[in-house]
């Protein structure tokens, strides 16, 4: 809890076990606990993701994956333990620090969180008038024509949220949160409703994502496929703590039964 | 972000008002930040006002057409027919009017923002918003609680004056007045000391029918059931200020006007 730290980006001071080489990691947390009423969903979490790397987070239904994620975004706060953004303790930032901080986020929501009242282009547009303040308007049809395509979806431009299946909003709201090009991404469930086809693609758009942005991203999926596309490293979160890591090979091979039936 | 927690302290009453005057301030801290969005502005005075020109008109017309009617024969008893056009006139701007469109108000508009940034919130539209970087406070609630202040006093205005027409319309079924006659003696009666105030009580009917429907739909539970929870207690609750900010604008006409 009582973290002394000066200076935020003072990187070479800061060598600790689990930092890799010499990078800082972008999210660090520390013993997280979060408890809704006397349900304690998160109880001992810990893990870092570092610079540039697609890490792939596993668990069952309602281990609190999504709100491990949450916490780092700033949108739910921990009871205890600490939850490090580029150095910054995400609970203490101010409200302008904060949405500082979120502009180098994206977070594609588990349920898109489409605006409903907005066509598919003014929801993709709305990051970049709100937040980039960009004003160019043929510049924003650019982007956003883009991005669509991106997902294969440029036909439902001009669509309302309500007129599109539950897996083209999924990919809608991928494409909301990309358009801003984040330096860290929070996936949950990007692939969860969608046809194997068409989550191979996903997967391969959040590979390239990686490569092209160098995005350092938190993946969190019940999709086996598409977690071995994605993954540089995974963890396995289970009754309130990640209980293992390492690559998927490794974990498709633990000793663990629990980890081990996730691969069947 | 959040305040420290009070509600394991306080009854939920007392910091359920601790959270709204802590959302006024929210509220009036965004008013001013750079990025104003007009066009939402617009857009929800087109959908707040102008989209209950329909309800608010016909419940004017109807209110000056009964209470001319039902005034008509006791006034008769009276020999004192001539003066039912003032007395719909005073009785509906001053009094009636505002607080008859507000309640209206009440239930239309302050249900629907209720119930649409409840379920915003639900669907995690808000959040979305948020950690985008954007300022949900900004886009959402600003809009709608200025168009509100500004629509509800517009809309009493209208429906005040269609009370008139159906006021004439009441007693013109007995054939008492002309039109002519029955307008300037409804005018006549009425001073600006009547319409001023009524239309800066309006003004506040407005604001706190916006800012409750705001405050219950952006604070509203997580779960479909608790988008119904926040348009019903938006109704309840802006129903019950429009109530108490009436008594006091009634009690504060009445010191200024005959002290
Ligand atoms: N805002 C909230 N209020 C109360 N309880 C919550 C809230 N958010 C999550 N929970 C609870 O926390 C637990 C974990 O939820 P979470 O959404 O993180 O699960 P998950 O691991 O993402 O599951 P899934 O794979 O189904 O998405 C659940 O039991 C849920 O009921
Ligand atoms: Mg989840």
């Amino acid at each position: 809890m009582a973290d002394e730290r000066p200076i935020p980006n003072d990187t070479n001071k800061r060598e600790t076990a689990d930092t890799k080489g010499d990078q800082e990691p972008v999210i660090k947390i520390e013993h997280l606990k979060k408890s809704f009423g006397s349900k304690e969903v998160l109880k001992d979490a810990s893990m870092v993701l570092h610079e540039g790397e697609n890490l792939v987070v596993l668990g069952r239904s309602g281990q609190g994956k999504s709100v491990a994620i949450k916490c780092i975004a700033g949108l739910l706060q921990q009871d205890e333990g600490t939850c490090n953004v580029y150095g910054q303790e995400v609970k203490d930032l101010s409200e302008t620090e904060l949405r500082e901080l979120r502009k180098k986020i994206g977070f594609l929501f588990q349920s898109a969180a489409l605006y409903d009242s907005m066509t598919v282009g003014e929801n993709l547009a709305f990051p970049l008038t709100r937040v980039l303040k960009m004003t160019d308007e043929s510049e924003i049809q650019k982007l956003v024509e883009e991005m669509l395509d991106n997902v294969g979806l440029k036909e439902a431009i001009d669509k309302m949220p309500s007129d599109l299946s539950g897996g083209m909003r999924k990919r809608i709201g991928l494409a909301r949160t990309l358009i801003m090009k984040p330096q860290i991404m929070l996936y949950d469930e990007p692939t969860t409703g969608l046809d194997p086809i068409t989550s191979k693609e996903i997967s391969q758009l959040i590979l390239d994502m990686q490569k092209k942005y160098k995005t350092s991203s938190i993946i969190i999926t019940h999709d086996m496929l598409c977690a071995k596309i994605t993954s540089d490293r995974m963890l396995v979160l289970n009754d309130g703590s990640f209980i293992a890591e390492g690559t998927y090979d490794e974990l498709e091979n633990s000793d663990n039964e629990l980890v081990r039936s996730f691969f069947k | 972000m959040k305040a420290v927690s009070t509600t394991t302290i306080l009854p939920d009453w007392m910091s359920d008002i601790g959270d709204q005057v802590l959302f006024m301030g929210t509220f009036a801290r965004n008013i001013f930040k750079s990025g104003f969005e007009w066009n939402e502005l617009i857009r929800q005075c087109y959908i707040i006002g102008y989209k209950s020109i329909g309800l608010v008109g016909i419940t004017g017309f109807i209110l000056g057409f009964v209470m001319t009617l039902q005034s008509v024969p006791t006034m008769k008893e009276f020999g004192a027919v001539s003066f039912v056009p003032s007395m719909v006139a005073i009785s509906v701007i001053r009094e009636i009017g505002p607080v008859i469109i507000a309640l209206t108000c009440s239930g239309k508009i302050a249900s629907s923002i209720g119930a649409e940034l409840g379920s915003m919130k639900v669907t995690e539209q808000i959040d979305a918003m948020e950690v985008s970087g954007a300022n949900p406070i900004q886009y959402l609630v600003v809009t709608r609680i200025i168009a509100c202040t500004l629509m509800v006093p517009l809309l009493t205005l209208l429906a005040d004056f269609l009370a008139l027409g159906g006021g004439f319309l009441g007693s013109n079924i007995g054939g008492h007045f002309s039109l002519i006659l029955y307008f300037n003696k409804a005018f006549h009666s009425l001073a600006f000391t009547d319409l001023l105030p009524s239309v800066i009580k309006t003004i506040f009917f407005g604001f706190a029918i916006g800012f409750v429907g705001c405050y219950k739909g952006y604070n509203s539970g997580s779960g479909t059931e608790s988008v119904g929870v926040a348009a019903n207690s938006a109704v309840v609750s802006a129903s019950l200020w429009v109530i108490v900010l009436d008594a006091i604008a009634a009690q504060l006409t009445t010191i200024l006007a005959y002290n």
